[in-house]
Order: C-alpha cells, then structure tokens, then sequence
C-alpha cells in the first residue's frame, strides 16, 4: 500500500494527536467521541468542537465509508485522488484514495480503510475501493 | 452601531506590476501606500489608522509604520483571513473611525511570488502547530485540489458543467481585453476553457486565476475627510464577515461563509442583491464565483450554473458585471490575495473611472466579496457594500 509517493509519508505528531497515529500504527482508524455530547468528531481534539465538555475518547471505527467529493491531481507523476470520505461514524475526513483506477473513482462509491507506513513506525490511513 | 455613511472609500490603487523581480516587498507596500494617498490627495502625516494582513512582512504594522514613516498613527490592525483581509479591513475601519479612533486609515496589500519563486523562496509558511495541519498535509492537498472538490460536490448536487463554470472565466476576459496592465488579455471561448489541461478534476487550467506579483491600497475616511477631497465620493453602506469551517467534520462543500456575511452586510446597508449594479467577486476560481454568487442570494442555491451562463456576468451584456478589471482569473491576483483589488475596481466603478468599455452606467450600488482561506476547508468571508454619495 503506498499513497504513490516517492517516500514515506512524515506526520506531525504532537501529545493531543499521538494515539491517532499510534492507533493507524496498529491498523486501526480512532476518531474522537465526546462523553457528553455523545457525539463523534473530525479531526481530533481535547476538547469537544460540538459542546466544548473536556470529556473526550478515542473510539475505533468501523473504516468503511463512502466518497463525499474527491479530485484527481493530474500534474502530479502518477497523478492521485484526494478526498472527503464520510466513515459511516458520520463524520468526513481528509484523504488519499489509494490503489485503484482514478478513472473510475466517483461520489457515492464505498471504500475501506487501508494504512500506509509513514516515518518513526507510524501510519497514515487512506482509504481503496470496498 | 452601523457603519453605513460613516466612512469613505478616499483613495484606491491598484499596482502596476505583475511581476516584481527588482523590488523588495516592504518597497511594493511604500509604492502602494504612496500611489493611495496621491489619488485621495493626502500626505503620509494625514495618516491615523494602518492596517495590513498576513502579506506584510515582520510583525506587520509595527515593521511597516516605521518603514513607511508613518508619525501619527493611533489605529492598528492587522487582521488576518487570507485574501480577504482586505475586505475585513474595510468594514474594521469603518468602525474604527465611526468609533472615533481615527480618521484616515491606510490599508495595503503586496505580494511577490512569481519573483519568490524565482528566488527559490518557499511559497507560504505552515507552523507545525496549525491543528488540522497533521490531518491534511500528508495527503498533498494544495489550494486547486481543495477547491475542485467543492466543484465537483457542486456538479453531482445540482448538475452544474465545467461549460456553465467556463463561463464565468469567459466574462472575465472579456472584461480584461481592455486592461492594459492585465496579465491575460486575450478573449476566451467555452472551448478554451474545457480543452484547457485539467489541473484538478474538474478544474481546468483556465478555471483557475493567474499568479502575480503586486498589491494594491485603499485609504477609508472620515465622512467629514472625504467631503474635503476632490475625489469621487465612494461610500461604505455596509459590510460582513463570517468564518466557515469543517465544523467537527460534518462537511458540506456546497457553500461558503457568504451566506453569512453576504446578509449581514445588505441588513446594514438597507438593499437587496437586486439592487447591486456591479458585484466584484473574490475568483481565485471559477467555482469561487458560483458558490458566492448563490450564496449572496443573487440566485437560487444550485443555479449558479445558468445564472453565469450566455454571458450573464459580461458588462454590458448581462444582469450583474462583475469583476470589469478582468479580476484574479485574468486581471491580477497580486500576492494570491484578491480581496484588495476586489475593493479596488467596486470603488472604480461608483467612481465612474472603471475603462469605459465596462463601467456600469449609473452604478451608485456595488458589491465586493472575498473568500479567503480554502473553500474546500476552512476560510474567512467578507462582504462590502458600496455605493455614490447618493446611494
């Protein structure tokens, strides 16, 4: 799996962002649900965007969702496909869609989760056709 | 407290370089702040109020007071939403001099990044500390792909084309062909556009707007300032601004902060959108554009598309000109900030002194609007309402 570029990805890890990446490191996509609110949200924070309650956690997903809009980078050697993926979590995330046909990627179409090795042992997830 | 009549557009200028390989950056922002005050018929002394955004180098105004010798300032902001802080700036100057602080405030753009890149400088600094920094870079979004999204969320929505977008590209250059200092002069048909090469699917080479080095200025004033100059009376009748965002990733691609900031600033200004004779329109892209347009109420949410098409926004031709400088898809996007010469043709065109091949007759009520930030992200809009001494 790679997201067809030349080197490993480098994240930006940080103390409010570390299980994120520690999580994709396992294989496994977290978002953050608030404990009060109950409600899950995108990127991820200390403090919930939705009702402000400093009670949140990390959750597994489930890593399916769908394409919300996507675009081709043509001018890029090979060109590639970022997204907004709504997980079926409900929120929208930032992505790559990976190891398919750019040709044919689409809104409404179903993809998975996959995981590309970043630096420092981390992980970056991206998403591929269901 | 309103802003409506208490503050005057005084001085406007637009810079005439598109690439500026032999001046500094401080040096375009003094030539700007020099050739603003020479149209309103002021001094530097003159000067109270300075403002300047992310453009300006060091701490912004406290590097550039001092480089510029301005003495007398006791108004300072450097308010910061990406290419439409300029904008902003309007409406906070307004307040600033309706509250007393000061009556004649400076704004200035500058950019440089055809002659940046030129000199290998990097095109725009992100701290690491930025929070959605980690959760975006790593998928090389950049600003074309962000906004061709939006584009494309648009046309699987509500049906829109690349040929309806193209359209809006086509009024701009025909609006350009009469600008002598225009980076693109050359009239563009639907077929130009679509054939052009795609950058970001569907964003075409010629939906996106040029890159430029620059700036421009304006100078707002007391109403009891403006009145002494002999300079075309350009009221402010009203303004707005809104932030809009990935709100906890609940993401809607579809529209953009001028569905907030665009009803604030009519409430204020007392008109409606069919009572703008000219709309300048922040067209860092085509798509830029539509969403605004339909989001300001200038037509129902999903027919930006055949609004724009056949020639609807070509001075002279259709319901609403817009951008008659030939704007940032052809004009200039000087720093790629286009809020600044947004203010700046809205102001030529209630002055009379737009080329005349596209002033609009009579034009006592314009609009101009910035979206600054990403589109497909997170940016800061701003809406300005301008209109003659008998608006």
């Amino acid at each position: 799996m790679s997201t067809g570029q030349k080197s490993k990805p480098r994240l930006i890890v940080n103390s409010e962002n570390k299980p994120y990446w520690e999580g994709a490191a396992k294989g496994q996509l977290l978002i953050k649900k608030c404990n009060d609110c109950g409600k899950v949200h995108y990127y991820p924070r200390s403090i919930c965007p939705h009702c402000f309650a400093d009670n949140t956690a990390f959750v597994e997903a489930s890593g399916d969702g769908v394409i919300y809009s996507y675009s081709v980078t043509r001018q890029a050697k090979p060109p590639y496909v970022i997204a907004y993926v709504t997980i079926d979590e409900g929120v929208s995330m930032l992505t790559n869609i990976v190891d398919c046909d750019v040709e044919k990627v689409h809104i409404g179409q179903r993809v998975k989760v996959s995981f590309v090795e970043a630096e420092e042992g981390y992980a970056l997830p991206v998403f591929t056709p269901a | 407290m309103s802003i409506k009549g208490k503050a005057y557009i005084a001085g406007i200028y637009e810079h005439p370089s598109r690439k500026a390989l032999d001046k500094t950056l401080p040096q375009l922002h003094a030539e700007i702040a020099k050739g603003v005050l020479e149209d309103a018929g002021l001094t530097k002394d003159d000067v109270d109020g300075y403002f300047c955004a992310g453009d300006a180098p060091g701490l912004g105004p406290i590097n550039m007071i001092e480089y510029l010798g301005l003495n007398n300032v006791r108004h300072m902001d450097s308010t910061e939403t990406g290419g439409s802080s300029y904008i902003v700036h309007v409406n906070h100057a307004a307040q600033a001099i309706a509250a007393g602080h000061c009556s004649v405030a400076l704004i200035t753009l500058a950019g440089r990044p055809v002659a940046d890149a030129k000199e290998g400088k990097s095109a725009r600094f992100y701290s690491p500390d930025t929070p959605d920094l980690p959760f975006e870079m790593p998928y090389r979004f950049n600003v074309v792909n962000m906004y061709a999204m939006c584009a494309m969320r648009h046309m699987h929505e509500y049906g829109t084309t690349s040929e309806q977008l193209a359209w809006i590209k086509i009024a701009a250059s025909h609006h350009a062909q009469h600008n002598e200092h225009a980076k693109l002069r050359d009239v563009v048909t639907v077929e130009d556009v679509v054939n052009s090469p795609m950058i970001a699917d569907p964003l075409h080479r010629l939906d996106c707007c040029v890159v430029t080095d620059g700036g421009g200025g304006l100078l707002v004033v007391s109403p009891e300032v403006a009145k002494s100059l002999k300079r075309p009376l350009v009221k402010v009748l009203g303004a707005g601004e809104a932030p809009k965002h990935l709100a906890g990733g609940y993401v809607d691609l579809t529209y953009s902060g001028a569905c907030w900031s665009g009803p604030k600033a009519f409430e204020e200004a007392g008109v409606k959108p069919t009572d703008i004779k000219y709309a300048s329109i922040y067209d860092s892209f085509t798509i830029t554009v539509l969403e605004t347009l339909e989001d300001l109420g200038f037509c129902e949410k999903g027919k930006g598309g055949a609004f724009v098409s056949d020639g609807n926004l070509i001075s002279g031709v259709g319901k609403l000109p817009f951008n008659t400088d030939g704007g940032g898809l052809c004009n200039n996007h000087p720093g790629n900030r286009g809020g600044m010469t947004k203010v700046i043709e809205a102001a030529r065109q209630i002055r009379g002194e737009a080329h005349p091949k596209v002033q609009v007759p009579n034009c006592d009520i314009a609009l101009a609007h910035g979206t600054g930030g990403l589109l497909g992200a997170r940016m800061g809009s701003a809406t300005l309402i301008l209109g003659s001494e008998a608006a």
